[in-house]
Order: C-alpha cells, then sequence, then structure tokens
C-alpha cells in the first residue's frame, strides 16, 4: 500500500508510476468473479488459476486479476484475455491450465470462445461480442480492467483525478455548475436533475448536512447497483467525495442493502483503504476539506430504498417513508439538509468531472444524457448488466444486446422499472428508453431492471405476482397503499382463478387512480403501473380469464388443463419419468401414455420436456 | 411577531401564521376536514389520509394530506373538490372493508353515502384497528414510555407490545385507549384492577385513602411522582377529595 497521499501533485506521481508497473506488457488474465458468476463456478475457477500460477511460478510473466462483474452474466464465468481482449465464457476448473498455457503462447482455445446461437460463428474479442458491440459501457467498462478489491489498480486507471482535480482547480459552484450542465439525471428511478438537486442543499440553511448513496437496490431481478459497487467501489466513493465538496457535506453515508455481503465488503475495504491513502478523513489531498463515510447495512425492507424511509432507516427508526412537502435537501436525515443519489448516479460523477459536461451531454439524446445500466433479465437469451446510451430502442437492448427471445419463442413484453413499473407489449418495441418516454407509455425507468416476457407468460398472472410482492413490502403506514394493494392483489386473484367478474377492471382502475392520488409516498402511488399497463396493452387477456374462464397462455392453473395428443405421443416415457405426482402412465413402447387427471397438479414439467409437442394445454 | 402568508380555502381567503398546517388553519377557521390518525397534541403522521384536500400551485393541481402540508403564500386550497371527495370515499370503502363491523367507521362512511363496500363480500375482515399508530405515538411522545409499537410491515403490520409479550413499560394510564379513534382498544377497571388486554396487562388501583375510589393505576401514579419528584403519598387521595 502506497503511504499518504498529500496532493494532487503526490496522486499524480503515483498514479504515472502504478500505470507503468513492470507488470504492464505481460499478458493478463481477468476472471469474473462478480456475485452472479460465483453460483456458476468462478470461485473454484480463481482458486484453480491462483494455484497453477503458483505451482509453475508464473508470476513473473503472467498477470492475473479477480474482478468484478463484467456483465454478461449468461456465459459466466468469464475471462478476458489481454492483449487481444479474448473472451472466454463457461469456463471449468479443467480448463484453466489450458487457458495460462495458451495464454503464454499467445494462442486461442476455440471452444471456450462465444458462438452465435444462431450461425455457429466463433467470436473471440469481447468488443466484437453482440452484447458488448452495442453497448456504451462508460460506467461499467472498468469492472473488467481492475481488481475491486485494490485501490492500486483504480488509481492506475486513473482513478481519484476527478476528485483532485475538483478539489484542487474547482470551487463548489463550478462542480455543480458543470453536473447540472451535463444534464445528468438521478439514476434511482425519479430522473430529478442531480445538479439541481446539488444546488438546493448547498443553499438550504444549515451547518451540517449529509450527502448519502442509496444502495438498496431492491427489485426483483435488478442487480446493477450490486455490479457497480462490488465491482468498481471506488468510483461510487469517488463521486460522493466530489458531491460532499461541492454540496458542502462532511459526512456521507452508504446505505446498503443487507442481501449484498459482496458488496458491502468491497465497499468497507475502499473506505478503508481511502482513508488511509488520504483520500478520505481530514485534509483530504492537502485541500482543507474534511469528509468521512459510514456503511450502513439495510434490514431487508424493500421501501428503505425509498429516500425518505431510508433516512429513518439511519436513524435507527422504523424505515417508513414520511411526506415529502419539505424536501429532503431541505429537511432531510436527522432533520439537516441531505442529498440523496443512488450508485448509479454517484459513478457518473468522476466521469463528467474529468471529460467535461459537453461530453456527458454528447451521449444520449436531449434531456435523457448519458448511458443507463440495466439488468436484462427473463425470456432473453443473453441475461446480464448492460449499460446503453440513453434513447436507444427497447428493440436494441432485447434482440441485438440480449439476442431475441429463448427458445425461439415469441416477444410478448418487456417490463421496466422493477415491480412499480409497467408491462410493454411488442407495439411499442421501437420506443426510445429514456426516463420521459418510458414514463409516458405508462413504465418508469426504475433503477433499471428489465424483464423479457414471451408468449408462455400470462399478464394477468404477473401483475399478480407484482402486486404481491408490493403488499408484503408496502411499508402499511398509509391505507390506500396497505389496504389498496391487497384488494387489488385479491380481485386479480380471482380473476386467475376464473372468479372475476364484470366491473373488476373497472374497480381496478378506480382503485389505481385513488392509489395514485393520494399514497403517502412513491411506493404506493406508483404500485397501479403492473395493473394499468397490462390492462391497457393485454385487455384482451384480462377479458378471456374474466369472460371465458380462459388463460391464453395457459398459465393459471385453474383455468387451464394437460391432455395428451396420442397422434403425436411415441410413448418415450420421459413425460412419465419426470412427473412429480405420477399422474402419467407408460402404457408400454410406441403406445401413447396415459394422463390422470385427478393426479396432475398443472406443474407444466411433462410439457416442458416433451419434444414433440404431444402435451397439450387448454 | 410571526410571519404570516395568505391563502385560499374553498374560495375565501384567509390570513395564517407561517409554520401552520392546513388542517390547523382550516380548524381555527371552522372549516372541517375529517380525520382519523390525528390529534392536536401528537405530531402529525399521514397514515389515514382522510383529511387529503386538494392544491393548485400555478397550473398543478394535486392530493396532499392537510395534517402535513405546510400553509404558503397564495396557496389554493379546497377541502371538498369532487376529486377529494372520490377519493375520501375511495379510503373509507377501503376502511369499511377492513372494519367492516366497526360502528366509528360504518358512520363515516354512512356519511359519505357508502353503506357498503365495493369488494366482494369474502374479502371483509372484522378488524376495529385502522393501524393509525395513534396509540402508539401517544405512548411515546404524550406518556414518554414507548410501552408498545408497530410491528411488521405491509398487511401485516399492527401495534403490538415488544416481543408480543406483556408491555412491561406500560403504566396502565390508559392514554391509548382514549386516543384510539375507532375504539379498537379495550380497557376494563373492575375489582381494584385494571387491564388492557391488548398489550397483555393488569395493574393494580390505588384507592383513595378518603373516599374510597378507585381512581388511577399504582404504576402510573409512581410513574408521575418519580418523574415530578413529588412527596411519597401524594397522591393517598383522588383529585376529587383533594
Amino acid at each position: 500500500m502506497p503511504s499518504k497521499i498529500k496532493s494532487s501533485r503526490d496522486l499524480e506521481k503515483l498514479q504515472q508510476a502504478l500505470s507503468k508497473k513492470p507488470d504492464t506488457g505481460k499478458p493478463r488474465i481477468s476472471v469474473c468473479n462478480g456475485t452472479a458468476c460465483r453460483p456458476y463456478g468462478s470461485n473454484p475457477v480463481v482458486d484453480a488459476f491462483k494455484l497453477e500460477i503458483e505451482k509453475r511460478a508464473l508470476d513473473n510473466q503472467l498477470e492475473f486479476k479477480v474482478t468484478g462483474c463484467h456483465g454478461f452474466c449468461e456465459r459466466g464465468p468469464i475471462a478476458i484475455i489481454e492483449p487481444g481482449n479474448i473472451f472466454y465464457q463457461k469456463i471449468k476448473v479443467e480448463d484453466v491450465a489450458e487457458i495460462i498455457e495458451k495464454t503464454l503462447k499467445k494462442e486461442t482455445i476455440g471452444r471456450l470462445l462465444y458462438k452465435d446461437p444462431g450461425t455457429n460463428l466463433e467470436t473471440v474479442k469481447q468488443d466484437d461480442l453482440p452484447f458488448y458491440r452495442n453497448q456504451k459501457r462508460i460506467i461499467l467498462g472498468n469492472n473488467t480492467r481492475i481488481d475491486p478489491t485494490s485501490i492500486e489498480d483504480y488509481i492506475a486507471i486513473g482513478g481519484y483525478s476527478a476528485l483532485a482535480k475538483a478539489l484542487s482547480t474547482m470551487q463548489p459552484e463550478q462542480i455543480i455548475d458543470v453536473v447540472k450542465q451535463s444534464g445528468l439525471r438521478g439514476r434511482g428511478g425519479g430522473g430529478f436533475l442531480t445538479g439541481s438537486k446539488w444546488e438546493t442543499c448547498r443553499n438550504a440553511h444549515g451547518d451540517v448536512k449529509y450527502v448519502i448513496v442509496n444502495a438498496d437496490e431492491g427489485d426483483p431481478g435488478a442487480y446493477a447497483n450490486e455490479g457497480l459497487l462490488t465491482g468498481n467501489p471506488h468510483s461510487v466513493l469517488e463521486g460522493l467525495i466530489i458531491g460532499a465538496f461541492a454540496i458542502g457535506s462532511h459526512q456521507g453515508y452508504i446505505y446498503v442493502r443487507n442481501e449484498y455481503p459482496l458488496a458491502l465488503k468491497n465497499v468497507t475495504t475502499a473506505m478503508q483503504q481511502a482513508e488511509k491513502l488520504g483520500l478520505l478523513g481530514k485534509n483530504i489531498l492537502g485541500s482543507g476539506f474534511d469528509f468521512s463515510v459510514r456503511v450502513n447495512r439495510g434490514g431487508g425492507a424493500f421501501v428503505c430504498g425509498e429516500s425518505t424511509a431510508l433516512m429513518a432507516s439511519l436513524e435507527g427508526k422504523t424505515g417508513e417513508p414520511r411526506a415529502k412537502y419539505v424536501h429532503t435537501v431541505e429537511k432531510g436525515l436527522w432533520d439537516s439538509p441531505s442529498d440523496l443519489n443512488n450508485v448509479e448516479t454517484w459513478a457518473n460523477i468522476p466521469q463528467i468531472i474529468n471529460n467535461g459536461a459537453a461530453w456527458f451531454s454528447s451521449i444520449g439524446t436531449k434531456g435523457n444524457t448519458g448511458t443507463k445500466i440495466f439488468s436484462l433479465t427473463g425470456k432473453v437469451n443473453n441475461t446480464g448488466l448492460v449499460e446503453i446510451p440513453m434513447g436507444i430502442k427497447l428493440r436494441e437492448i432485447i434482440f441485438d444486446i440480449g439476442g431475441g427471445i429463448r427458445g425461439g419463442k415469441k416477444f410478448k413484453a418487456v417490463q421496466t422499472g422493477g415491480p412499480s413499473g409497467g408491462c410493454l407489449p411488442e407495439k411499442l418495441i421501437d420506443l426510445s428508453v429514456d426516463f420521459d418516454e418510458l414514463t409516458k407509455a405508462g413504465a418508469m425507468m426504475g433503477s433499471g431492471g428489465m424483464i423479457v416476457m414471451d408468449e408462455d407468460n400470462c399478464m394477468v398472472d404477473v401483475a399478480r405476482y407484482f402486486l404481491t410482492f408490493l403488499e408484503e413490502e408496502s411499508c402499511g403506514k398509509c391505507v390506500p397503499c396497505r389496504e389498496g394493494i391487497k384488494r387489488m392483489r385479491q380481485i386479480l386473484n380471482d380473476i386467475t382463478e376464473g372468479k372475476g367478474r364484470e366491473g373488476d377492471l373497472d374497480l381496478l382502475k378506480e382503485l389505481s387512480s385513488h392509489l395514485k392520488d393520494s399514497s403517502l409516498c412513491a411506493l404506493g402511488g406508483s404500485a397501479p403501473n403492473p395493473v394499468l399497463t397490462t390492462i391497457k396493452y393485454f385487455s384482451e387477456e384480462y377479458e378471456a380469464h374474466i369472460k371465458q374462464k380462459k388463460c391464453p397462455a395457459g398459465v393459471c392453473k385453474m383455468l387451464i388443463q394437460f391432455s395428451i395428443i396420442d397422434e403425436k405421443c411415441p410413448g418415450c416415457g420421459m413425460c412419465v419419468k419426470v412427473c412429480p405426482s405420477n399422474a402419467i402412465t407408460d402404457m408400454g413402447k410406441k403406445k401413447p401414455v396415459v394422463l390422470d387427471q385427478s393426479k396432475c397438479i398443472k406443474c407444466r414439467t411433462c410439457y416442458d420436456i416433451c419434444r414433440m409437442g404431444a402435451v397439450k394445454i387448454e | 411577531m410571526s410571519e404570516s402568508v395568505t391563502l385560499t380555502i374553498n374560495g375565501q381567503k384567509y390570513s395564517a401564521e407561517k409554520g401552520k398546517t392546513v388542517l390547523q388553519v382550516a380548524a381555527d377557521n371552522g372549516i372541517k376536514i375529517p380525520t382519523l390518525c390525528h390529534h392536536e397534541e401528537i405530531e402529525p403522521y399521514g397514515a389515514c389520509r382522510l383529511c387529503i384536500v386538494e392544491i393548485t400551485r400555478g397550473t398543478r393541481n394535486r392530493i396532499v394530506t392537510s395534517c402535513l402540508y405546510p400553509v404558503e403564500e397564495g396557496l389554493v386550497v379546497q377541502t371538498d373538490s369532487p376529486r377529494v371527495v372520490r377519493n375520501r370515499k375511495m379510503l373509507l370503502d377501503l376502511l369499511l372493508a377492513r372494519c367492516s363491523e366497526n360502528k366509528v367507521i360504518k358512520g363515516l362512511a354512512a356519511e359519505y353515502g357508502i353503506e357498503k363496500p365495493s369488494f366482494r363480500e369474502e374479502y371483509r375482515e372484522k378488524h376495529d384497528c385502522i393501524v393509525c399508530g395513534l396509540c402508539v405515538r401517544a405512548c411515546e411522545q404524550v406518556v414518554g414510555v414507548s410501552a408498545i409499537s408497530l410491528v411488521n410491515r405491509g398487511i401485516h403490520k399492527e401495534p403490538k407490545p415488544p416481543y408480543l409479550e406483556r408491555a412491561k413499560a406500560c403504566i396502565g394510564c390508559g392514554s391509548c385507549f382514549y386516543v384510539c379513534p375507532t375504539n379498537a382498544i379495550q380497557m376494563e377497571d373492575k375489582n381494584g384492577i385494571r387491564r388492557i388486554d391488548r398489550w397483555k396487562v393488569e395493574f393494580k388501583l390505588k384507592k383513595c385513602s378518603k373516599c374510597g375510589i378507585e381512581w388511577a393505576p399504582v404504576a402510573q401514579l409512581e410513574y408521575i411522582r418519580k418523574k415530578w419528584d413529588l412527596p411519597a403519598g401524594f397522591f393517598d387521595i383522588c383529585p376529587n377529595c383533594k
């Protein structure tokens, strides 16, 4: 660990020294050990690399780096070999020795390369993969270049230079101006102009001010903040220190979801390192500016991602939102002016300070500048974290980056913005992905969840699912949210069970408008979105459930029946083996199997395993 | 002299002290806004939402809770606009579905023309508590003992004693009982004992040494005596006999 850095000049010298380390020039293997790669087995792969390198004493010939999330989670564990930008996927422990061998010989291993599922063509370079080629990774890109637990790595690629620039050459007001001019909007979902928020907080009355990182990412399926905080914690920290200086705050908080142990660990390590180097604490870089940070763990409540609930939780109170008639930038944490921004918003700040407002606003569209990270999940071929310039089409994300729908199925809908976002249909596939267009369509940006659905998803069931989540996660304080969501979920439940009635849709709409008008916070206010968008774009599916008592997608158990198409069934017995309730009987070779309706639990396993299409859902 | 602002409520101009809420100013001027979770001695909370009003600022109209919204210069407020009434009716509809046999809720709903909830019969529940938190807030802010709290979240939220066991910090003062807007808390003084079953507590009542009536829980009187450093025997006689 280098010694304390006392000035911007010292930092510059250290950066030059680190970037010219003797390591440079050696081949480098970077293995992703992010949260999504771990269940795929990246931990043993990393251990195998370390062991092999030690065993063969290759330390001088090879640089090995364990990094955070690379984004292409679908293909994990992943490694990048430099020079050459070679992308290896689905690495196993058995591949490790060969990777080292071939890397030293400057050769590639064909079987570990990405092959296009359609054409079967191999792609060598990461940058050439359709998944990466169509992205703009200004925030996530560095994840592949650094070990998140090493501050030297971050400094070597220019880290903390924005902080040095801000502290030594800019006035707080100037920093705020640059952030305002960049057009950066809050990445947590609200989309409020970050610079203006900072300005209000700076001008608010009060000697003590707080800056807060909201890392309480609770949307099901969303993990963009996790990927960033785990993979590049210093970028968030650097943004926070710059923001604190601009606002005039000397105390920051990082509120991390308790379910993110790795993010918690890495950000805590990052803080300790920054403090040791004099980038946090008293007299940062000799500028006279003092700033310290504390990390707080969330308690498992989704609603604590809401700014006032988060602040209540930080104060040690129950995580309940309060009315924001007086904004938190005026009266927030402990009644002091407080600026809260999302992880991704903070990570944008060093980029903006280093590259300028004009550079930032040249990315994206007018009014929606910069990039946005999405957690692309669901029925899409390439799941993972994607960073796109704001304003590209949904189609580009789902089909170009995401590689289209799994198993050749038909695209049906995409759900953006987390549980209280909205479901958008195929006819809106060319919608521009930005704060305003998504909101206009009834969905929202949220914190960047994007769940792709195909023809096998029932939209009534999807709405019911999200409302069930929100019913449990509402804080329960105000009547519209607590009682309203419950009733909406009950009605949706009834519809999926064939007990839907005439007038249900009107009642759902009425409740929706009531929740939007009268709820205390945005959780209740946006909870109707999944219901309203599915009614708006998939009304025929609701009608089928209510009037014909049918589920067209074949999902709602009470409304469907499984049967065997005798002509198509070769009697292979696959379904017999997998049926968990022994409802299918093998009648001998080449004779169709027999399904006992009274035993069938409608789990769909037989349907999914049958290659002959002999299982029918009605 | 504190700063004052001028605002319009239901078409009429009023002058009000800055820092007051719309609900306070309305009450000061005899304009009735219904409330359930509000009490003037307790910090406003905004849970029942019944006190919603419609405000206009510039070209934007929105619904806010008057118990929390601070008055401001030029604010235009409507306490019974069609949008307010529509939302208030839905609130009562939702509350009636939750508390389908509670007299207070039934009475309020009837005032707004709701005889039975819009929801299916099988959804109806028979709670008395609307989770407004007044009992918890009174216990914390007025009494200062915080013997009970709101536990769980979402549909499972409810006021409970710690660990769902006997509320050990409770002094039996009954503030929760008096402040509850829907009579969801039962309190009974019988045979020299006060019982509040919801908090699993029982208290011995103090007998007035003069008239002999049992007038307050011993624990409460001890709490007050210690807090104000009163002499022993101070509460031997009830207020009526003093």
